[in-house]
């Protein structure tokens, strides 16, 4: 996928963008302060699990992609939305 | 057991003020909040005028959390910022969303008339007819479930007795009060927040505009539109807000050591069965009465101590039989009615959160001795005529009042009543 600026659209890209959408649903702001790939969306970020499925939406929207009902279930961290956000703009 | 139910806490959203300090201002300057709504005459409605509180989403920013908001509608912000206001007017702090203590002795019924239309109308029906169902997200149903708004409230103040919503077209709100006083009373609570809750909404007041029951004829001279009283009155205005009462048991309010403002003294909860004049649509005029007087019985009061009347009266044809049905249940004709004024004339009726707003506007002016203006009824109605001395044209003050009775007539036939007394120590 290519940025606003043509450029090849990096993990690091991939990984700001997800965060700024999870902002909004995150109940512990100290967590996100320090989130890395390895930050559990639930368990860290302390997320409500029913929000899951507007935060898949808000990725869809995002990146104008598709995500499936079983790609979601094998998403814990960060680094799991931001690995299967990619495998969808290859 | 038998208690005495007081209210020591208000809030409330309307169209002519948002806050206590502000609602009251506008009520005491006989200020309307009715103003044009463009968005009903793209939408071809006759009545394009309408009450709707301004500055609401500012408000909700300021007061709740980024994902709540995500997931609340008009009527979730009117209510929610009401029963935020009450619970601090009374004298209580804002629990943490980290803190894991519930108020088991307090609870809410907050009611609302129609619901989450705007939610329905915006993303349920267009995403569900296009086949975007999954778009829907985790937020739709808490915001088109009936109970939502009290729901969302409970969650917010950390509630854990009894929560629910309570729904009877216009009498609603003065519904919910009769009933959270009746569970105080019993012993059920020490505490309950009641009032009702209602957006703001094209599809909201649509059915209404279709129905005729709206004024279509006053879409240039928004604020002289709501005519409660009036020969002119052409129907009512549609409106919106909320407004909530902290109803407390007279134990706990002294425990606690916190103002009163006034005692719910009496209710009267009844239904016309559609008999008898009643209808869907029209209150069978023996129930109205019968339920002034179950009201005053359960208060104790004569009909003689009242004082002051905020009636329904909401700008239609019905408001002549409802003066008429006042007189006859309190057994006092032209000259002796007490001072009658309409709330709806300055927010249009903001159905099921009307009985609850001109609650709130009936305790304010108990507290503050002083009756509201009745506005745009110079024409008198001809039949209401021979009780003119007893409308507030401008404000009138009446530091002596120590009794005001509220009602709102609701469609179904269902009517309810409040016999309220100044808190006097």
């Amino acid at each position: 996928m290519i940025d606003e600026k043509g450029k090849q659209m990096d993990q690091a890209a991939v990984m700001e963008r997800v965060v700024k959408i999870l902002t909004p649903w995150v109940k512990d702001e100290k967590a996100l302060a320090s989130v890395s790939l390895e930050t559990n969306i639930l368990e860290d970020l302390k997320v409500n699990s029913a929000r899951l499925v507007d935060v898949v939406i808000a990725f869809e929207d995002e990146f104008d992609i598709e995500i499936a009902d079983e790609d979601v279930d094998s998403v814990n961290t960060v680094g799991d939305a931001v690995n299967l956000i990619t495998s969808k703009l290859d | 057991m038998t208690r005495r139910v007081v209210i020591t806490g208000m809030g409330v959203i309307a169209p002519n003020g948002n806050g206590l300090r502000d609602f009251e201002l506008a009520l005491r300057k006989g200020q309307s909040g009715v103003r044009y709504i463009e968005k009903l005459a793209e939408c071809k409605f006759a009545c394009r005028v309408a009450g709707a509180p301004q500055g609401v989403d500012a408000l909700a920013e300021a007061s709740f959390a980024e994902d709540e908001l995500m997931a609340m509608n008009m009527s979730h912000r009117y209510g929610s910022l009401a029963a935020l206001e009450a619970w601090l007017d009374a004298g209580f702090a804002r629990p943490s969303p980290d803190s894991d203590t519930v108020d088991w002795d307090t609870g809410a019924i907050v009611g609302t008339g129609i619901g989450g239309m705007d939610t329905t109308g915006e993303k349920v029906i267009p995403l569900t007819d296009a086949g975007r169902v999954r778009r829907l997200g985790s937020t739709a149903v808490e915001q088109v479930m009936a109970s939502g708004v009290s729901a969302r409230i409970s969650g917010q103040l950390a509630l854990g007795n009894q929560v629910t919503t309570n729904s009877s077209a216009c009498s609603t709100g003065s519904e919910a009060v009769a009933m959270g006083y009746e569970r105080i009373r019993h012993g059920l609570a020490e505490r309950m927040l009641c009032g009702g809750s209602e957006a703001a909404s094209h599809y909201i007041w649509a059915g209404f505009d279709s129905m005729r029951v709206l004024n279509r004829g006053s879409n240039d001279e928004p604020e002289k539109a709501s005519r409660p009283m009036s020969a002119s009155a052409g129907g009512f205005v549609p409106g919106s807000g909320a407004g909530i009462l902290m109803l407390e048991s007279l134990e706990s309010a002294r425990e606690r050591g916190v103002r009163i403002y006034a005692e719910v003294a009496g209710v009267g909860l009844n239904c016309g069965g559609h008999r008898m004049g009643g209808s869907m649509t029209a209150p069978n005029p023996e129930s109205v009465r019968r339920c002034i007087a179950l009201a005053l019985a359960d208060a104790g009061v004569a009909a003689a101590e009242v004082d002051a009347i905020n009636g329904h009266l909401t700008a239609t044809g019905a408001d002549p039989k409802e003066v008429t049905a006042w007189a006859q249940a309190l057994g006092r004709g032209p000259g002796a009615l007490p001072t009658i004024t309409a709330t709806k004339s300055l927010i249009g009726h903001a159905l099921g959160a009307a009985g609850a707003i001109e609650t709130v506007a009936s305790v304010l002016m108990l507290r503050g001795g002083f009756v509201h203006p009745s506005i745009n009824c110079e024409d008198v109605h001809p039949e209401i005529e021979p009780h003119d001395a007893s409308i507030p044209h401008t404000l009138r003050e009446l530091p002596e009042m120590k009794v005001l009775i509220k009602a709102g007539f609701g469609f179904g036939d269902v009517n309810a009543c409040l016999v309220l007394k100044k808190w006097q120590d």
